[in-house]
């Protein structure tokens, strides 16, 4: 870490010391994420941000296929990234499909095996679990649809890298350093060999010519090292933070009336959680509890910038206001666990006596 | 008024035009429970939120969703009071 800042200010495709020094440190942090991700080194490439990764997966994955045909086929609750990504493609004279999900936030395999087995599909897009919900997605029958029906499927696994395994089959991932508690500035592409992708940016060397411009070599360093101790204990934060998840999918709906806990309850990852309480305001609940010292994030139109309920609560058919998305990480306490359920049903009926909506 | 879909017309109904999410849920909520059952509710709510919660909220309460069209260019939900 020290190395990279020192030499860290060198560009690693020069020639001098530094810069050669600067060239070790890159292709370590490459190998050493490369064995995380078990792929070959030559397959994974740094990128200035996990979206930066996200619409490169996309938009070079689809490039690299425009002879197969200009469809892209992706699931109804993929992250902004992706779809914005895809919104591009369709500005340019592409389709998009998407797949449902069923109530629980969970791809419709049918659905999806129709739409890869389509003519003109280029490239499948799954999130590996979805990030508002945390419903864990069945990536590996997907991608044995997909390769059925000789469609590359790029996986954007930013909610699962440093988490829970990611299923394999797919040709094309993303990841992004501060999900799994690394720095921000960092994300993860992974090209898998022989699959057909092509850089959507003007050409430019670096990272086997899929990322232009000189890499964040003492934040890449920094996020490699976050990876490893993140997926080192992956397993043993999963079962401490399982159980609290699961107290709060059980205590809410039985202390708080009128409430929907969203998301598969067994198939899920391990840290996040999600429910919506009827009647109420989702900004003033998040602030009421912002107040309290709790940081939480919201899927309710009102508290977006686009004034649209999460696409993926609409795409599920569950409530959308009075909505809260719990992530628990490598901090979050047992104890305050429990000061929030304790707290929330007081807040909750506090903002619905203000409302007048008791008993509704 | 003017409905693009063909349908009973409703017993009642609760403009919430220009109200954002909790608020038409709310006004639906009140209004149906003073109607007796049997009875169709329509709501006129044009934010996008309703269009997720209102179908929800029939769910969640055990009510039935007729009905959801286009009247005079917004958003109309048709809500039977089922108990």
């Amino acid at each position: 870490m020290l190395a990279a800042l020192e030499d860290g200010w060198a560009d690693p495709a020069k020639l001098y010391s530094q810069a050669r020094r600067a060239r070790q440190l890159l292709d370590a942090a490459r190998a050493a994420a490369a064995e995380v991700l078990r792929v070959r080194p030559d397959e994974l490439s740094f990128t200035p941000s996990g979206t930066a990764a996200a619409h490169a997966a996309v938009l070079g994955g689809l490039a690299g296929r425009r002879r197969a045909g200009s469809t892209l086929v992706h699931s109804a609750i993929e992250h902004s990234a992706v779809l914005h990504a895809a919104q591009r493609h369709v500005t340019a004279g592409g389709t998009t499909t998407s797949v449902p999900v069923d109530r629980a936030g969970r791809l419709d395999l049918d659905a999806w095996s129709a739409a890869v087995a389509a003519p003109g599909v280029a490239l499948a897009a799954l999130i590996s679990a979805s990030h508002e919900v945390g419903t864990l997605q069945p990536v590996a029958e997907a991608a044995r649809a997909c390769d059925a029906a000789g469609v590359p499927l790029y996986v954007d696994a930013a909610q699962s890298v440093g988490r829970v395994p990611v299923p394999e089959g797919w040709s094309v991932l993303s990841a992004s350093a501060h999900k799994w508690g690394g720095p921000p500035g960092v994300g993860i592409l992974v090209v898998r060999k022989g699959t057909r992708w092509e850089s959507p940016y003007p050409a430019d060397d670096r990272e086997a010519g899929r990322v232009p411009g000189v890499p964040n070599l003492p934040a890449i360093v920094a996020a490699v090292a976050a990876l490893r101790a993140a997926t080192a204990e992956a397993e043993a934060e999963a079962a401490r933070l399982a159980p609290l998840v699961e107290r709060i999918r059980t205590v809410v709906p039985a202390t708080v009336p009128d409430v929907e806990v969203v998301g598969d309850p067994v198939d899920r990852l391990p840290h996040l959680v999600t429910f919506s309480c009827l009647y109420v305001d989702g900004e003033a609940l998040l602030h009421a509890l912002d107040r309290r010292g709790f940081a939480v994030s919201s899927g309710s139109s009102c508290t977006s910038s686009t004034l649209r309920p999460s696409h993926v609560l609409e795409a599920m058919g569950v409530l959308s206001h009075g909505n809260i998305r719990i992530s628990l990480h490598r901090d979050s306490t047992e104890a305050e666990v429990e000061r929030f359920l304790a707290e929330l049903p007081g807040i909750v009926a506090a903002l619905r006596a203000e409302a007048g909506v008791v008993g509704l | 008024m003017r409905t693009e879909s063909v349908g009973t017309p409703p017993d009642e109904v609760v403009d919430c035009l220009g109200q954002r999410c909790p608020l038409p849920v709310i006004a639906a909520a009140r209004r149906l429970v003073a109607l007796p059952v049997g009875a169709v509710l329509r709501v006129l709510a044009d934010d996008p939120a309703a269009a997720v919660d209102i179908p929800a909220w029939c769910r969640m309460r055990g009510q039935e969703l007729v009905a959801t069209s286009t009247v005079d260019g917004s958003p109309a939900y048709d809500i039977r009071r089922v108990h």
